[in-house]
């Protein structure tokens, strides 16, 4: 594969980054200072860090619920991202969204969704408004197998698949849609296998592989952006927390444990890392330092979101319109 | 004086937006060759193309989506959905996406879209095709909604949407499409949130929209005759509403009437009594009385659905029911 050891130690502390976020996040949460849901992404990391290093500054995005991965994977920055999870007038958005809600219009973030599907049809808006402004623009848009059950699934893909529109859709699989396994919720095995009706190319790939990932999502952000239309990428992972962190004992009432750390030994990190190693790209020192410069970063996101001030009373009455 | 229809305002509006503004551009069911299930848009797909003319699938949750992730990227789009009745199978991106979006994300973002519908029975269409539910979208913060009851209306205020940074919810009236009035060629828009006195009276105030505004003027021309004033207010915006004019009207007259297509129950009726009863309570000489439609399903069967729509003889039977207080 064409990747340099840049490329290589970019991925690594993107997902670094995720991981360290999500599990500060989970620290917070447990104590209280995180107020709401937090649907952690922790697990999954190698879909978004993999798909976003393909993406330029100027490509869009649009996010799940479980969207705090593939914000942090674009570029958002953690500071307002820690801001708008408490609630405070320093976020992303003034603290009126929280954690379902990060956008950065500017960074190509569309919007984290709190609706399964949402951010579909909105990513095929954009990708149409890209080709008729011929901007070269693509667009990915992240959902996961819960959503793709979905109208908004059918009528998304058909719609980009029409128009040939610079779209990728990004099918997280994570083999649940809350509690209700894929085996309950639909009679495929892969997600992608649905591109065929829409007539656009599909494929499945380790989403725990993050190389895979990159290198597949390369291919289909290539073709989009030479004007070849959609692609449907289904990249199968694992969320190792709950459905959200009031999901008792991650999720035991619905999968078992054996599960679970059968999927941690699959850490996408962790495969990275021993890639890294073994290749002579880093040495461990300097992986070592990854997490600690990720953590004084998070340290100092914390901090700058404790600091901030809560948004004033009258906020509540502004931006309903622009 | 040069007259166009309703139908044809909408579509001179729409038209000259696509002329000064490259990032305006239709989307909907069968608005291209066959110029939309009204004819409102006969004719641009020649004039624009298919790039900006887009007839899409049946679709509506795909396609007015698409409009909102367009519109937070740079484009506004104008979107129809053939009837209102539809919009229930897109109400997740009009209610949870384009409505919230800009608030939502803390300003971040705008959704500068309309999406044109229409309400209205009387075509025999039935429950799915004929209902008048636009109060549903005044009870969404975020979205405005536009109730033009006439040509001139229908294009000014067509023109202040498409130019507004908000999305908004054009609702149009299937009995008004054929009806006709002057229209100026040149641009012009009318301001949101500002009501017309139709007529002026001093007896009873009827707030009245869309189709309505023609059945209130009618009915006050029969009231006329046994003596009784009649003022007539269009709102024309519904959110944002001129509760000014309405109050300063209701001082003045001291009975109110509100006459809407829509069910009564929660209706736009609703809205505006409360406005009355909350900041003119003391000026009031009579209940507030509300025209609009039975709780009901729109039947089929003609002679059902001519009791079902409201009408010049409600609106009279109502100031008959309120002559005791006069």
């Amino acid at each position: 594969m064409n990747i340099s050891k840049a490329q290589l130690m970019s991925l690594y502390t993107t997902m670094v980054k995720i991981r360290l976020f999500e599990e500060r996040v989970q620290d917070l949460y447990s104590r209280g200072l995180v107020p709401g849901l937090a649907h952690l992404y922790i697990g999954q990391e190698g879909v978004a860090a993999g798909v976003c290093a393909n993406l330029l500054p100027g490509d869009y995005i649009t996010s799940t619920h479980r969207g705090h991965g593939h914000v942090i994977a674009k570029g958002a920055d953690l500071r307002y991202m820690m801001a708008e999870l408490f609630g405070k007038a320093t976020g992303y958005c003034k603290g009126k969204g929280g954690s379902m809600h990060i956008a950065d219009i500017e960074m190509g973030i569309l919007g984290a969704n709190g609706i399964a599907g949402g951010g579909i049809p909105i990513a095929v808006g954009a990708a149409l408004s890209s080709k008729m402004r011929r901007s070269g623009q693509v667009t990915v848009c992240f959902f996961g197998d819960g959503a793709s059950n979905n109208g908004v699934f059918h009528e998304g893909l058909n719609l980009a698949s029409v128009h040939k529109l610079p779209v990728v859709f990004v099918c997280e699989n994570n083999f649940y849609g809350i509690s209700v396994s894929q085996r309950q919720h639909q009679a495929i095995e892969d997600v992608s296998i649905r591109a065929i009706a829409y007539g656009m190319p599909g494929a499945t790939v380790d989403g725990n592989d993050v190389l895979e990932v990159f290198e597949a999502s390369a291919k289909a952000i290539q073709r989009a952006r030479a004007g070849e239309g959609p692609t449907l990428l289904e990249c199968k992972t694992y969320r190792w927390r709950g459905h959200h962190e009031g999901d008792p004992n991650q999720g035991r009432r619905y999968r078992t444990m054996e599960e679970i750390k059968a999927w941690m030994e699959k850490c996408p990190i962790r495969r990275l890392e021993e890639k890294i190693l073994k290749g002579r790209v880093a040495s461990k020192k300097t992986l070592e330092e990854v997490w600690d410069e990720v953590n004084r970063e998070i340290d100092a996101a914390v901090q700058f979101a404790t600091e901030s001030p809560f948004p004033p009373p009258d906020a509540i009455y502004e931006n309903v319109y622009a | 004086m040069r007259e166009l229809t309703y139908a044809e305002a909408i579509r001179e509006a729409l038209s000259q937006n696509m002329e000064r503004d490259e990032r305006v551009f239709l989307m909907g069911e069968d608005i291209g060759k066959y110029g939309g299930i009204f004819q409102v848009t006969a004719g641009l797909l020649d004039k624009f193309g298919p790039e900006r003319v887009i007839d899409t699938p049946i679709s509506e949750a795909g396609f007015v989506g698409a409009a909102v992730g367009a519109a937070m990227t740079g484009m506004r789009p104008v979107v129809e959905v053939m009837f209102i009745d539809f919009t229930t199978v897109c109400m997740d991106m009009i209610v949870n996406q384009m409505a919230k979006i800009h608030y939502m994300f803390g300003g971040r973002g705008k959704v500068p879209m309309v999406l044109r519908t229409n309400i209205g029975a009387g075509r025999g269409a039935a429950a799915q095709h004929s209902q008048s539910f636009h109060a549903f979208f005044v009870h969404i913060p975020g979205l405005l909604v536009v109730a033009p009851s006439n040509p001139y209306d229908a294009k000014g205020l067509l023109n202040t949407a498409i130019a507004d940074d908000n999305p908004v919810i054009f609702v149009e009236h299937k009995k008004l499409y054929a009806t006709k009035g002057w229209v100026p060629e040149d641009y012009y828009t009318i301001p949101f949130g500002k009501a017309e006195i139709r007529r002026t009276g001093t007896d009873i105030t009827v707030v009245a929209t869309h189709e309505m505004v023609n059945r209130a003027l009618r009915a006050a021309e029969e009231c006329a005759k046994q003596g009784i004033e009649i003022e007539v207010i269009d709102p024309r915006t519904l959110r944002p509403l001129d509760q000014e004019t309405i109050l300063e009207s209701v001082k003045k007259t001291g009975r109110l009437i509100v006459a809407d297509e829509g069910p009564v129950t929660c209706g736009i009726h609703a809205e505006i009594a409360a406005l009355a009863a909350e900041k003119a309570i003391g000026y009031l000489q009579a209940p507030i009385l509300r025209v609009g439609s039975p709780d009901t399903p729109v039947p089929f069967s003609p002679p059902l659905e001519k009791i079902y729509i409201p009408d010049e003889e409600d609106i009279i039977a109502a100031v008959e029911t309120m002559r005791s207080y006069l």
